[in-house]
């Protein structure tokens, strides 16, 4: 027992005792004196943010995002991607705001100028990214507007929501990934990619094509192309669809997925997704229309 | 026919290639590896075989089983970084260490940061000093050089002419009297001196750097600033007391100095980009092994100068851009 | 021997043309002219389909302050004014022409006798170079007529004719040089007097060592004309390394040779002035050397603006089977074009065959740090760092490290052994840094 109380360890055990103690004191007066003084509903909503730091909002991360909605006092125009429009009623109810109506929107390849729909005339080689591709050439397809296949939006997804098809040489998003940040959207050099409504039960009706060109130059070129002919909006009861530079565009919001201009496409350039396979029956009509 | 090819300008290529390059010195390093042979005989075969084979073996097995990526070891860099380390060791190294050795330069020294190109420090150089901290008894223990040596057994061991002066200096004796101990100019200059195995020849190291001079491989900054700024330092305390330094001629050609300027320290990725960064690299690395050399504890300092001075190479880089055109001439 | 100081390569040069003289190139059927073949705002059509063109005859104007008036170069009717894939790829106006016979526009003077009094004053033959749509013809295309006048505040001293064609294959000024050396002689005097300088300075490498000796005793006879033999070294063609290499003087970054007293214009320049100034002839036609190693005969010809490449190739010999790309220019700076229907523009100073086997570019390996790209930048760059930087998308640093001085003469990407594509990420940088410039001014 006299070994364990011996002059070493009594030193010890009292030295450090009062250092511990003067640092305590000195440490709580230099807390006080450069305390940042925070709104602390800043850490609860940052809590209720998904912390992914995605950038989806348009901010640094979720920490910013948090420090915006409380500094701006309100939830309008700030929008959580992969949160969604729970997390924002949650952040809405802790702050006592109102939460605006999110919609769900996902990113949607624009282009469908596969190697099968539109051959390479000629062979690229050089740099493997979009930006220097865009400078050099129309694409190996001949399509000015097309997909140039060099992934450069895959690389800037940072959420695995995105790969390239090796056999059509075209970016393909997974849908139950796609956290909508935009990231790929921002890093297309012709804009194929584009924030759509992600709709009902993740079904939607875009145009696959964003080619002004007149409709014989673009269809050389490739198979699927919109060539402008205008069919698709005649079809359109909600005129969600309108027709500009040769190109058809239809507006998610107007669009109700009824289904009916897929058909009448002659290129085929309109795409469903998500939708149960027709019936016999609708091919049926179609084909009496047709006839 | 085919397809055209559309690429961005320009056309033509020069047609050189990384192997072509690392292939160059490797060829210019064939004249200290025959006189290291002639002096060290079979032990320095060995030694180097060793280092080489398993360089080459753990850069293919990091590339194939870590980094499951392209398997580039034929592109001769695997090569020169075992050269070099075996040029490094003492020819009498036991080969279980050389292969360790091996692996810390492969594996720490390069591999961890990405490959060719991307490792800040030299992996030759890292293996060395891997081995000379952990091995100091083996890693300092010179066999003495004899001319068409082909036993591998009963090497005789003596100090290197560096550690005689170091540490007869240190017990107090005089430069003068211990001149009579080391090798004259002629023995240094040929390569007829107790050290490692590729740094004992001034004469073959400096043909081999002509012919990479000549090749385009290295500029001359390095090399140049690194000699002359030694040399000048040298001088300095050689006129101050001749007694307590060694002439700036003996420092040149003794030890690793040699081997140091030409191909320890003008290795790529491990040197400044632009020439004035080449000779602030050179000159820093100049005056840190003499330092190392004249009041440090090692005898020798080549291979820590140059490894602090890698350290230094972002920041140089940064701090020294090549001279832009149109620079001079500023208006307003 | 003279030459630039900083950087530099030596490419292969492969001037197979070399002794083929300048001929003629039959007319083709149609011609497809495009507005835009010059730095600067497009031309503005003023003819419509189905009007009737005389050889000469203007077609385009060009009205922006950058921008140069067009010429059809055939006779016969327009066609339409469509989009065709022009020599940059992409789909650009063209007015497009089907030849019937070659009539010219009264007041040409078509006769080859060389006429050496200047009657015109500076003020007159600016705007006969302006109207008549002289551009350089060294590849950039600059409108000639804004060269020509003097900004306020600034004195030209010396006019460097450019010479030097430092790429490898082209032959097109050489045999210009050879065969027109009186005529760029006078060409040379109507700039001086435009400019109102007294000295005029043509570089040549001596590579050339026929057209040095030959301009040297024909300048002897003309008052402040001399030339300066110069080292081959690429890219010594380039504005700013020319002027470095002839007088000595460095063109400050980001400024126009003016600056330090110097208009550059290149010797095919100097004779369409001729041409223009003392015979009255638009810019029409232009020299192209065609060349490649498995092409039947490679040759230097006389060719109508707007005439396709394929026609100009089959003259040549044919398109040969193991053709893997075809260039628009040189091959350190040329464009490999999409479509061998592309017409040739006043800026095709040759096209250029590569085989199959010459085609694809060397295997991409980590870049090793051998700092061989900054050693041969001519502008003292750091190609890989701007590589790097372009990558990362830091325009702002990009900036800082001088990107917008590359004139991407790619010599950077010429010597890397690591085959790391420089040059291409460069210019993404170049891009990414002239867009933040932009919206930064605005």
């Amino acid at each position: 027992m006299s070994d364990l109380f011996n002059e070493v360890t009594v030193f010890s055990v009292i030295s450090l005792a009062a250092i511990g103690s003067v640092a305590a004191v000195v440490l709580f007066f230099v807390a006080q004196k450069f305390r940042v003084i925070e709104d602390p509903r800043i850490d609860v909503v940052e809590d209720l943010l998904p912390g992914a730091n995605c950038g989806g909002c348009g901010l640094a991360g979720c920490r910013a995002l948090a420090e915006a909605i409380v500094k701006k006092e309100s939830l309008e125009g700030f929008s959580c991607p992969p949160g969604g429009s729970e997390v924002m009623q949650e952040i809405a109810e802790a702050l006592g705001m109102e939460a605006g109506e999110q919609v769900p929107m996902i990113a949607v390849v624009r282009c469908n100028g596969s190697r099968e729909f539109a051959p390479p005339k000629v062979r690229y080689e050089g740099a493997m990214t979009c930006a220097f591709a865009h400078s050099l050439f129309a694409g190996e397809g001949g399509c000015p507007y097309g997909c140039l296949g060099c992934g450069d939006c895959v690389r800037a997804c940072d959420f695995e929501a995105m790969y390239m098809d090796e056999k059509t040489g075209l970016p393909v998003i997974l849908d139950d990934k796609c956290v909508a940040c935009q990231a790929c959207v921002k890093e297309c050099p012709r804009d194929i990619i584009e924030m759509r409504k992600k709709g009902k039960k993740d079904r939607r009706i875009f145009v696959s094509c964003i080619n002004e060109e007149k409709g014989g130059v673009a269809r050389k070129n490739c198979k699927v192309a919109c060539i402008g002919c205008g069919k698709c909006v005649k079809e359109c009861k909600f005129d969600a669809i309108t027709l500009e530079n040769n190109l058809a565009y239809i507006d998610y919001n107007k669009c109700t997925l009824c289904r009916k201009c897929p058909p009448v496409c002659p290129t085929n350039a309109i795409h469903e997704l998500n939708f149960p396979p027709r019936k016999p029956k609708a091919d049926k009509e179609k084909n009496q229309a047709g006839a | 026919m085919s397809l055209l090819t559309v690429s961005g300008s320009p056309h033509y290529h020069a047609g050189q290639s990384v192997s072509k390059i690392m292939y160059g010195v490797i060829f210019s390093l064939i004249p200290a590896m025959l006189v290291s042979f002639y002096f060290f005989g079979l032990a320095a075969i060995l030694v180097t075989l060793t280092a080489v084979v398993s360089c080459m073996l753990f850069e293919f097995l990091i590339q194939k089983y870590l980094i499951r990526g392209p398997v580039t070891v034929f592109d001769g860099s695997a090569i020169i970084t075992g050269i070099l380390l075996a040029f490094n060791v003492p020819a009498n190294l036991p080969l279980g260490l050389m292969v360790i050795g091996s692996a810390v330069a492969i594996g720490m020294g390069k591999m961890t940061f990405g490959g060719l190109g991307k490792n800040p420090f030299n992996p030759a150089l890292v293996g060395r000093i891997f081995l000379l901290i952990s091995f100091p008894v083996q890693m300092t223990t010179w066999p003495k050089p004899i001319p068409w040596n082909t036993s591998l057994t009963d090497v005789i061991t003596g100090p290197t002419p560096l550690a005689v002066i170091k540490e007869g200096v240190d017990q107090g004796a005089k430069v003068s009297e211990l001149l009579p101990q080391v090798p004259g100019y002629t023995e240094l200059l040929v390569g007829s001196m107790g050290g490692s195995v590729g740094e004992v020849s001034a004469i073959a190291l400096i043909l081999g750097g002509v012919y990479m001079l000549a090749r385009r491989i290295i500029s001359w900054h390095i090399p140049v600033s690194f000699l002359a700024s030694a040399a000048v330092f040298a001088a300095i305390f050689w006129q101050i007391n001749p007694e307590a330094y060694a002439d700036p001629l003996f420092h040149m050609l003794a030890g690793g100095m040699m081997l140091g300027a030409i191909y320890m320290a003008t290795d790529y990725s491990t040197s400044p980009m632009a020439p004035r960064g080449m000779i602030i690299f050179g000159i820093g690395c100049g005056l840190l092994t003499m330092i190392i050399r004249l009041f440090g504890a090692y005898p020798e300092g080549v291979a820590f100068s140059i490894l602090i001075m890698n350290a230094f190479v972002p920041l140089i880089n940064r701090a020294f851009k090549p001279k832009r055109f149109g620079e001079e001439i500023k208006n307003g | 021997m003279k030459t630039f100081a900083i950087g530099g390569v030596h490419p292969p040069e492969n001037k197979l043309a070399e002794k083929q003289a300048i001929e003629a190139l039959p007319l083709p059927r149609t011609v497809a002219i495009p507005l835009s073949q010059h730095l600067g705002a497009p031309a503005v059509p003023v003819v419509a389909k189905g009007d009737k063109v005389q050889t000469g005859q203007l077609i385009a104007k060009g009205e922006a302050f950058i921008s140069a008036n067009i010429h059809a170069s055939v006779s016969g009717s327009v066609a339409k004014i469509d989009s065709i894939i022009d020599a940059s790829g992409y789909r650009k106006k063209a007015v497009i022409i089907n030849v019937e016979g070659d009539e010219w526009v009264e007041g040409i003077d078509r006769d080859e006798t060389l006429i050496k009094d200047i009657s015109m004053d500076a003020e007159e033959i600016i705007k006969r170079i302006h109207d008549h749509g002289i551009v350089g013809l060294g590849g950039a295309t600059f409108p000639s007529h804004v060269k020509l006048k003097v900004p306020k505040g600034k004195t030209a001293e010396y006019l460097i004719i450019n010479g030097v064609e430092c790429e490898p294959c082209l032959t097109s000024d050489h045999r210009l040089m050879l065969e027109k050396g009186e005529e760029l002689m006078v060409g040379i005097s109507i700039q001086m007097k435009a400019l109102g300088v007294d000295k005029a300075i043509i570089g040549v490498e001596n590579n050339k060592p026929d057209a040095i000796s030959h301009l040297k005793k024909l300048s002897s006879s003309w008052d402040g004309i001399s030339v300066e033999a110069l080292e081959v070294k690429y890219p010594q063609g380039a504005e700013k390394q020319l002027i470095k290499a002839v007088i000595g003087r460095e063109v400050p970054s980001g400024k126009l040779p003016i600056e330090v007293g110097c208009v550059v214009h290149n010797v095919g320049t100097a004779f369409a002035v001729y041409e223009a100034v003392q015979k009255n002839k638009p810019l029409i036609e232009r020299v192209v050397t065609v060349s490649g190693s498995s092409l039947k005969k490679p040759s230097n010809w006389m060719v109508r603006i707007g005439t396709p490449v394929q026609e100009l190739i089959d003259a040549a010999g044919g398109l040969p089977e193991d053709t893997g790309k075809v260039v628009n220019g040189g091959p350190m700076m040329g464009k490999a074009l999409n479509d061998l229907n592309a017409p040739v523009a006043k800026g095709t100073s040759g096209i250029l065959l590569f085989t199959n086997a010459e085609t694809p570019r060397p295997p991409l390996q980590n870049c090793m740090r051998c700092a061989k790209c900054l050693t041969v930048c001519p502008m003292g760059l750091e190609p890989y760092l701007l590589a790097i930087l372009a990558d990362k998308q830091r325009p702002d640093d990009c900036e800082e490290e001088r990107i917008m001085d590359c004139m991407e003469c790619g010599s950077c990407h010429y010597i890397c052994p690591s085959g790391r594509p420089l040059l291409d990420q460069v210019r993404v940088g170049k891009n990414m840094t002239g867009k933040m410039i932009r919206e930064r001014s605005n």
